[in-house]
């Protein structure tokens, strides 16, 4: 079997068997990313020369016996995690030249464990999108069918991962940036509670609902990269401070007995018999391993898709007002006068999508609207969360299809933004609680794959991830791989 | 719910947009799907609920006013479109002669 092929807690106990050094690993996936990727676009930058340097660093201390946790390891990170001077895009224009002057705090506690950085890689522009087609680097394709789109925002993650690109890769999820791609692309992706891992250094879309999490090719490996990347950072006041379990170790917990609910109102949406099929052979599979299944409601959840695009995109037009073409990134040529410089770079710097996000969300925190909108939202949002303190009386998690549908073919929702959005109908609500939840692969449709999403109560990432690990003991989705 | 030119135009200025005149109908045109999108969050309920503004009931935490960061104030301009004298330079902002 080559390296590649092999899944990162494989690798990790071929790099402690010696059965292959860390430099031999690393330049096995730099090669694949040479041959490969250039069809598929999942990486901005390549770092190689680091890549190799911090390998080697590896392999040194595997031989005097000081390896770290995950020492060798070769991961992507998705462009929105700023790494000290290496260029930091966001996918977008306006950071095209951004080499970021400190790394995020994810990107550093990795490197402190001896994991290798491949690169950056590419996503949807200030991560807003569901298809990776808003970038300023080009679409990223789905490495399953090329005519197709990997998800969004974490497309180039999920891409470089599905492609066997990376062992992992890190990403971040506001609405469902890292379960939408994991399910179009037939990998295993894991957003935390909200604060379990620190925002330092992960460039802000909607701070009430961003978290920074994983995209692998199994829960295993999954559980082990979290593992490292969470826990309390004092750079970040949201971060929570408690500590973090043992979750490659809480994998193996025992499963029978798990009570999971089923929301009657998700499964009233429209969505295609294939879908309905895999997930009900999906809840087979729990039941075969000793689950118990019951329905529940969530009354609300028809408010999710709104209050998300009221909150995500007035949290954005703040946010993104750190863009004035002053202190960092892209500056407009020959600005007349300050305020040209503002027009000009903003105009000239973002695209269409966050534009657009920043109007709704300028109008919705504007004078006149701000209680009608905003406010309003804020309400309903609690109502939502509410749903899930209800859920959480009965059942451990919550089970659902993770996305509507396969993925859609490259340019098919580009022009319909509503259509677009609908792409998270079920993982919105988890973000909007701030709840952990986890897509892996359950089922293929004409080749494309499907993803199965749990969601779980506060800081239960142990739980959902041991419920994804036994599922993957008995079932395959998660070991097939795209034909390149 | 349908944004008006003036509207429009208004919500731009706001965020430092610029729109091109000519992409004003196919922009209204998706602005006020969204929009209608929201009309939605009328139908709940919302009498006596509390606001959401964050998924974490926790209290902001302090800590001791201490330096922590040096100052790295080159290394921070690296990345800036013009500096002068470790001033970010911007146009001219107070009118006069020249």
């Amino acid at each position: 079997m080559e390296l590649h092929e092999l899944t990162l807690k494989q690798q990790l106990d071929g790099l402690r068997e010696s059965s292959f050094s860390s430099v031999e690993l690393t330049q096995e996936y730099l090669k694949r990313i040479k041959s490969k990727d250039p069809s598929i676009n999942s990486f901005i930058t390549v770092t190689e020369e680091l890549a190799l340097k911090q390998a080697n660093e590896a392999d040194d201390r595997y031989s005097k016996g000081k390896a770290l946790t995950l020492d060798g390891i070769p991961i992507a990170h998705k462009d929105i995690f700023c790494t000290e001077d290496v260029l930091t895009t966001c996918g977008s224009k306006m950071l095209s030249n951004f080499k970021a002057p400190y790394s995020s705090t994810v990107v550093s506690k990795l490197f402190d464990q001896g994991v290798v950085m491949l690169g950056k890689t590419n996503m949807d522009e200030f991560a807003m999108g569901s298809s990776n087609e808003t970038s300023f680097f080009g679409e990223v394709k789905n490495p399953w069918d090329l005519n197709y789109v990997p998800g969004g925002s974490s497309g180039g993650s999920a891409a470089c991962v599905a492609a066997r690109l990376a062992s992992a890769a890190t990403a971040t999820d506001t609405g469902g940036s890292i379960r939408q791609p994991a399910a179009l692309c037939g990998l295993t992706g894991i957003k935390p509670t909200y604060g379990r891992v620190s925002r330092y250094g992960m460039i802000a879309f909607a701070s009430s609902l961003d978290q920074g999490g994983v995209l692998a090719r199994t829960a295993e490996d999954a559980a082990l990269l979290l593992s490292d990347m969470s826990g309390h950072d004092p750079k970040d006041s949201t971060s929570l401070n408690i500590e973090v379990p043992d979750y490659p170790k809480e994998i193996n917990n025992d499963i029978s007995g798990l009570k999971i609910g089923l929301p009657k109102e998700f499964f009233e949406q429209e969505m295609p018999d294939y879908v309905r099929k895999s997930t009900e052979e999906a809840i087979e599979v729990y039941k075969d391993l000793g689950a118990t299944i019951e329905e529940i409601s969530f009354p609300n959840i028809d408010l999710s898709l709104p209050v998300y695009y009221v909150l995500a995109p007035a949290e954005c037009s703040a946010n993104l007002s750190r863009y004035d073409g002053v202190r960092y990134g892209f500056r407009c040529e020959e600005p007349k006068s300050l305020e040209d410089l503002y027009m000009r770079t903003r105009s000239e710097g973002f695209g269409s999508e966050v534009k657009r996000r920043i109007l709704i969300g300028t109008y919705a925190l504007s004078a006149g609207y701000y209680d009608a909108y905003y406010l309003k939202a804020q309400k309903c949002r609690r109502l939502i969360a509410n749903d899930f303190t209800e859920a959480f009386k009965s059942v451990d998690m919550i089970l659902s299809p993770t996305t509507p549908g396969t993925s859609f073919k490259t340019g098919e929702k580009k022009n319909d933004p509503i259509d677009m959005y609908l792409q998270d109908i079920f993982t919105i609500p988890a973000n909007l609680a701030g709840l952990p939840g986890i897509s892996f692969p359950c089922g293929s449709y004409n080749g494309l794959p499907l993803g199965l999403q749990l969601v779980g109560n506060s800081l239960e990432e142990g739980k959902l991830l041991s419920a994804a690990h036994h599922f993957q003991k008995v079932t395959n989705w998660h070991k097939e791989s795209p034909e390149l | 719910m349908s944004l008006s030119d003036k509207e429009l135009k208004e919500i731009a200025y706001l965020a430092r947009i610029n729109i091109d005149e000519n992409s004003f109908p196919s922009l209204k045109g998706e602005l006020d799907e969204i929009l209608g999108l929201f009309e939605k969050l009328n139908s709940a309920n919302t009498d006596g609920v509390e606001a959401m503004s964050h998924p974490l009931n926790l209290s902001q935490p302090t800590r001791k006013d201490e330096v922590t960061e040096i100052n790295q104030r080159e290394k921070m301009q690296e990345s800036a479109p013009l500096v002068q004298s470790g001033l970010f330079l911007v146009p001219k902002v107070i009118e006069g002669e020249n």
